[in-house]
Formats: structure tokens, C-alpha cells, sequence
């Protein structure tokens, strides 16, 4: 089973907090899955190569042209809070 | 005579050419019909009414004008809400995202609204299509319309739901696992997943990139078919898109089958699997062989390792795509935070339901430093065995058939707390995303009133082979016709 700090440590990383009294169910299905799919440990595929897509395409380049984007109002409509045109968020700098 | 919202899109379509019936009669009778049952059943978050009359009108303008109609004119379709439709609420059933209009439309979409098709609403699902029950939709339940104790599966549930009701003709749906064969399997329509680039995914919420494909649910085979031409085809603002010519699905109706090789394998069959599906799916395997069909057992062997191989890699793709959902530029911001690192972590915290976190945390911990190689690296090794092993099947194969689901509709919270049984879910529907083949669920029958799903698939872009059997298949048997008591 992972350990708690484990835990917190993979949420921190997914900017997640857990509340304390879900904490040990998630634990527990965490683990559930984890174990299950340790599964795949069971096949020798050292010299196996990842399979990246499906379809074996790779990069798809296109020239850089410019182009006609989306206006700023249309864009902002969706923002949670705006100020002056611009997105609002709290102070980062000191 | 049937009433009309029980037709096929080829029926209502042949009546509005004829003159029958006009497009505003087509979306009354829809509407009425998610009026009298929408209440009971839960298919829709939105309906777009408004809007939709208004297309409606312009429809029947160019009628009594004489002019050209498009392919799917006046036809009303539903949309799984997480398929961004302009100036729609699209929220993928998460808080998150719960007043979330997008400013553009998914590839799919306008591709269908440009043959004439006319949005009538936005169907459930589980949060951000993760789920196989339609349970975790941060809104509300879907009921499955043949027993209303029990889920429409998912996580397209609310398409299938709405399908299967009569509450509309047809429904788009996403599957990234199983998403709209599973639901389709349990609702008892027909759904399609097709070839892994076949359907931009330009404007579906991504939920595991390399997985997800966009297919419709219909009430027969032959509205499967109509709407794969409209859906295929090249988009530049997906990258993954393929550029091939895929021809006339419709081709592939009412034709012989005789002498196609059909692989059944056994471990599609096998523990698990509850023996009533199994037998309805043998019985509509022997309904092919008496067409023509060769029948034989084979054995894929890696398919157990699918599941593995979806909840390891599928996670890792959702924990990247989900990391947009910082509460900054769009969707729900959190109410107390003091610094911005907090603003992440309690919009995301407060936004994503249970399920959800549980996969973000999963796919970071098997993308992070140490177990990167242990996990997800694995994963993709074994990712490749299994789309080998399916190649070497079909190159003696032109099917491959299985049961959808290994069983019926299950009772509305019998598996919410039981993570794996409902994982177990998609058992025999994932290891076909991870191969990027296409596949169908055809209706075959009804279990203790229940309906079962068949699961027809082909190798890459071999669609037509699909069409073919699942056609021939519901000629040959009245599965399909079936509808629930509502």
C-alpha cells in the first residue's frame, strides 16, 4: 500500500489536496489500482520497442503562416476574473 | 403507425424529402419526447430548443423554396457534453468546467451541422468521460431506460440513454475505453468507435489523447453508416488526423457475408463474463455462420494485460491534459486562496470530482521520476503486443466478435465503491483503443429483460468489414427493432 507521504507527495505534484477524512479511502483505491496493474511485471519486454502512435505517425509540421485568430473579448469571455483586458490573478512578485 | 420519434434517420429523412413531414414536426415529436421523459431518465444537462427551431425554420424555408438540402437536413442530433459546441455550455459533468461556453466548435460537429443536422441538447456522462456507469457526472444520474433501477453504463450513458429512449435519433458519444460501445451495449442501440484518427478530435475535452475518438450512437446499422461519412475525414487542426480517402460506408449494406472469416477469442469469452451474454453473443455468432460466415476460435493471449495497460497509460495522458484546469483562464476558480500556487490547488481541489483526481494522481505518480520506466514506459511496451497480436489476427480474420460488456446493466451504486468491478467494466472494450481499431456494439438480444451487446471489430480502417456483418447481422435477426416499456 502507498504510504501517506507518498501520497501527499503525488498530489502535491498534481496541485491536489486531499481532505483528511478522504485520505484513506483514496489510499486504498490508489493501492487497489497500483497493484493491479503491477500486473505487467509478470512479461519479459526488455527488448520491446514503446509504442507511441497507433498509427506510426510521427511529428506533423506545417508552415507558420499568419493567420486570423480568435478576438481578445471572445477569448476573455470564458475568464473567472478580469481586469484592464487581461486576465486577473493574485500578486506573484514581491 | 409508429409514431415519429421512433424512426431511423434514414425513415425521417426519406419522409421530409417526400414532403411528409415538415423539420419543425421532427423536432416537435423529439421534444415532446424529452418532455414526457426526460424527468424519469436524465439523458440531457442542455437543451438547445431555441436554437434549434430556429435551424429548424431555415430548413423548411429552403423546402418550400425548392432548394438543395443537405444529407442530414432537419435532423436532430444530441451531443455528449464534452464535445465543445459554440456559444453551448460544454461541461464534461464537472464543476469544474460547470459555465464553461466555448468559443468554437468541435470538427465533428460542424461537420454535421453543415450536412443539415440541428443540435437539439447536451447529454451526460461521467466526469470528463472517465467512469463506466454515468455515476460520476458531477450533475446528476442517467437511468437506463429498460430498467430504471439501473445505469446506462458510460461514459457516454446520457447519448445512449437518450438513443435508446427515443429522445433523439441519434447521439455523438466519446470513447477513450469502451464510452460509447459499453453504454451502447447496455442501452441496447448501436455504437460505434472508430479507427484512432478516422474523427478529429479538434473540440473534444481531452481526456487520454492517444485513445480518444469521437462515434455516434443510432438506432440501426444503416444510420451508423450515414453518419461515419459525414464524420471521417481529414482535419488539419488535429495532428494525429488521418489523410486517407475512407469511400461510402453505406456501400457495405445488404451485402453477402458469405465466406468472410469471423475469429471469436476465447478469452473475450472466458471468466467473468456472465454466461447468458455469452450465450446471446454465440447464438448471434451461429446467425452469421448460417449466412455463409467461417467461424473459428482464437486465442489473444495479451488481451488480459489490456486493462493494465489503459488505467496506466490513459491516466498518465488525463493527468497531462488535465493540468489546463488551473482555475486561470477559464472554468472554475476557487473562492479562498492567498497565493497563486493556492489558487491552483484549491480551484482543482474544489473543481474535480473524486474519480477524476484518483486518475490525475495515478497518471503523475506513473509519470514521475522513479516510476516512469516501472510503469507508463511498460505500459507502452506492452501497448504495442497487443496492437501486434491483433494484426496477426487479422490477417487471417476479417472480424474478430465478442461479447460489448461481460454483462448487463448492473444496478445504480452497486460498484461505486468497488473500483476494480468497475474497471472490470470495459474489460473486453479497452484493448481495442489501445490497438486504435474500430469496432461496433450491434443489440443481440435481451437477458432477463436486459439488453446485450455484440462487438464486432476489424483491423485498422477496415470499417466496411464492420458495416457488413453488424448490417447483415440485424437483417437476418429483429434485435435492433427491440424498445424498452417507457
Amino acid at each position: 500500500m502507498i504510504d501517506k507521504k507518498d501520497l501527499h507527495y503525488v498530489a502535491s505534484l498534481a496541485r491536489l489536496k486531499l481532505k483528511e477524512e478522504d485520505e484513506e479511502k483514496v489510499r486504498e483505491k490508489f493501492s487497489m489500482v497500483l497493484d493491479y496493474v503491477g500486473m505487467l511485471n509478470e512479461l519479459d519486454i526488455e527488448d520491446v520497442e514503446p509504442l507511441i502512435n497507433v498509427n506510426g505517425m510521427s511529428n506533423v509540421m506545417r508552415e507558420d503562416e499568419i493567420k486570423e485568430s480568435m478576438d481578445r473579448e471572445t477569448l476573455l469571455a470564458n475568464a473567472p476574473e478580469k481586469m484592464y483586458g487581461c486576465i486577473k490573478v493574485s500578486k506573484v512578485i514581491e | 403507425m409508429l409514431e415519429l420519434h421512433s424512426l431511423t434517420i434514414h425513415e425521417i429523412r426519406d419522409m421530409l424529402r417526400a414532403g411528409q413531414i415538415c423539420s419543425k414536426d421532427i423536432l416537435d415529436s423529439v421534444y415532446s419526447r424529452i418532455e414526457a421523459l426526460d424527468d424519469k431518465i436524465g439523458a440531457y444537462l442542455t437543451l438547445t430548443k431555441e436554437e434549434a427551431y430556429e435551424a429548424a425554420a431555415i430548413i423548411d424555408k429552403k423546402i418550400a423554396e425548392g432548394e438543395k438540402l443537405g444529407d442530414l437536413a432537419g435532423i436532430p442530433m444530441a451531443i455528449k457534453d464534452n464535445i465543445s459546441t459554440k456559444g453551448v455550455k460544454t461541461t464534461c459533468a464537472s464543476k469544474m468546467l460547470e459555465n464553461y461556453v466555448p468559443p468554437f466548435d468541435a470538427h465533428a460537429y460542424e461537420k454535421l451541422k453543415e450536412a443539415g443536422a440541428i443540435l437539439i441538447g447536451k447529454t451526460n456522462l461521467d466526469e470528463f468521460a472517465m467512469g463506466s456507469s454515468t455515476e460520476n457526472s458531477a450533475f446528476k444520474i442517467t437511468r437506463n431506460p429498460w430498467d430504471l433501477e439501473r445505469v446506462p453504463g458510460g461514459s457516454s450513458g446520457g447519448s445512449a440513454a437518450a438513443v435508446a429512449s427515443d429522445e433523439a435519433y441519434f447521439a455523438l458519444g466519446s470513447d477513450t475505453g469502451g464510452s460509447i460501445r459499453q453504454p451502447a451495449s447496455l442501452c441496447g442501440v448501436v455504437g460505434f468507435k472508430p479507427t484512432y484518427g478516422a474523427v478529429s478530435r479538434y473540440g473534444l475535452v481531452a481526456f487520454g489523447s492517444s485513445f480518444d475518438q469521437i462515434g455516434p450512437f443510432t438506432k440501426d446499422v444503416e444510420d451508423c453508416a450515414i453518419l461515419l461519412n459525414h464524420l471521417y475525414g481529414h482535419d488539419k487542426k488535429d495532428s494525429t488526423s488521418l489523410n486517407v480517402e475512407f469511400g461510402d460506408f453505406t456501400e457495405a449494406l445488404n451485402k453477402d457475408i458469405k465466406g468472410m472469416r469471423i475469429g471469436l477469442p476465447e478469452e473475450y469469452f472466458g471468466e467473468g463474463i456472465d454466461p447468458e451474454v455469452k450465450k446471446l453473443v454465440l447464438d448471434g455468432v451461429k446467425v452469421l455462420e448460417g449466412l455463409g460466415a467461417h467461424v473459428e476460435e482464437i486465442s489473444l493471449p495479451y488481451s488480459k494485460y489490456a486493462l493494465p495497460v489503459y488505467y496506466i497509460a490513459a491516466s498518465a495522458e488525463a493527468s497531462s491534459n488535465l493540468a489546463r484546469y488551473d482555475g486561470v483562464r477559464y472554468g472554475y476558480r476557487a473562492k479562498d486562496y492567498s497565493s497563486l500556487e493556492e489558487l491552483y490547488v484549491n480551484s482543482r481541489s474544489e473543481g474535480f470530482g473524486e474519480e477524476v483526481k484518483l486518475r490525475i494522481m495515478l497518471g503523475t505518480y506513473t509519470l514521475s521520476s522513479g516510476y516512469y520506466d516501472a510503469y507508463y514506459n511498460k505500459a507502452l511496451k506492452v501497448r504495442r503486443l497487443i496492437k501486434q497480436e491483433f494484426e496477426e489476427a487479422f490477417e487471417k480474420y476479417d472480424v474478430l466478435i465478442s461479447p460489448t460488456s461481460p454483462t448487463t446493466a448492473f444496478k445504480i451504486g452497486e460498484r461505486t465503491d468497488d473500483q476494480l468491478a468497475m474497471y472490470m467494466s470495459d474489460i473486453c472494450t479497452v484493448p481495442i483503443n489501445i490497438a486504435g481499431i474500430p469496432a461496433i456494439s450491434v443489440p443481440c438480444g435481451l437477458s432477463k429483460g436486459l439488453p446485450v451487446g455484440m462487438q464486432i471489430m476489424s483491423k485498422s480502417l477496415g470499417e466496411a468489414s464492420i458495416i457488413k456483418v453488424a448490417h447483415a447481422f440485424e437483417q437476418n435477426t429483429n434485435f435492433t427493432k427491440k424498445k424498452p416499456t417507457l
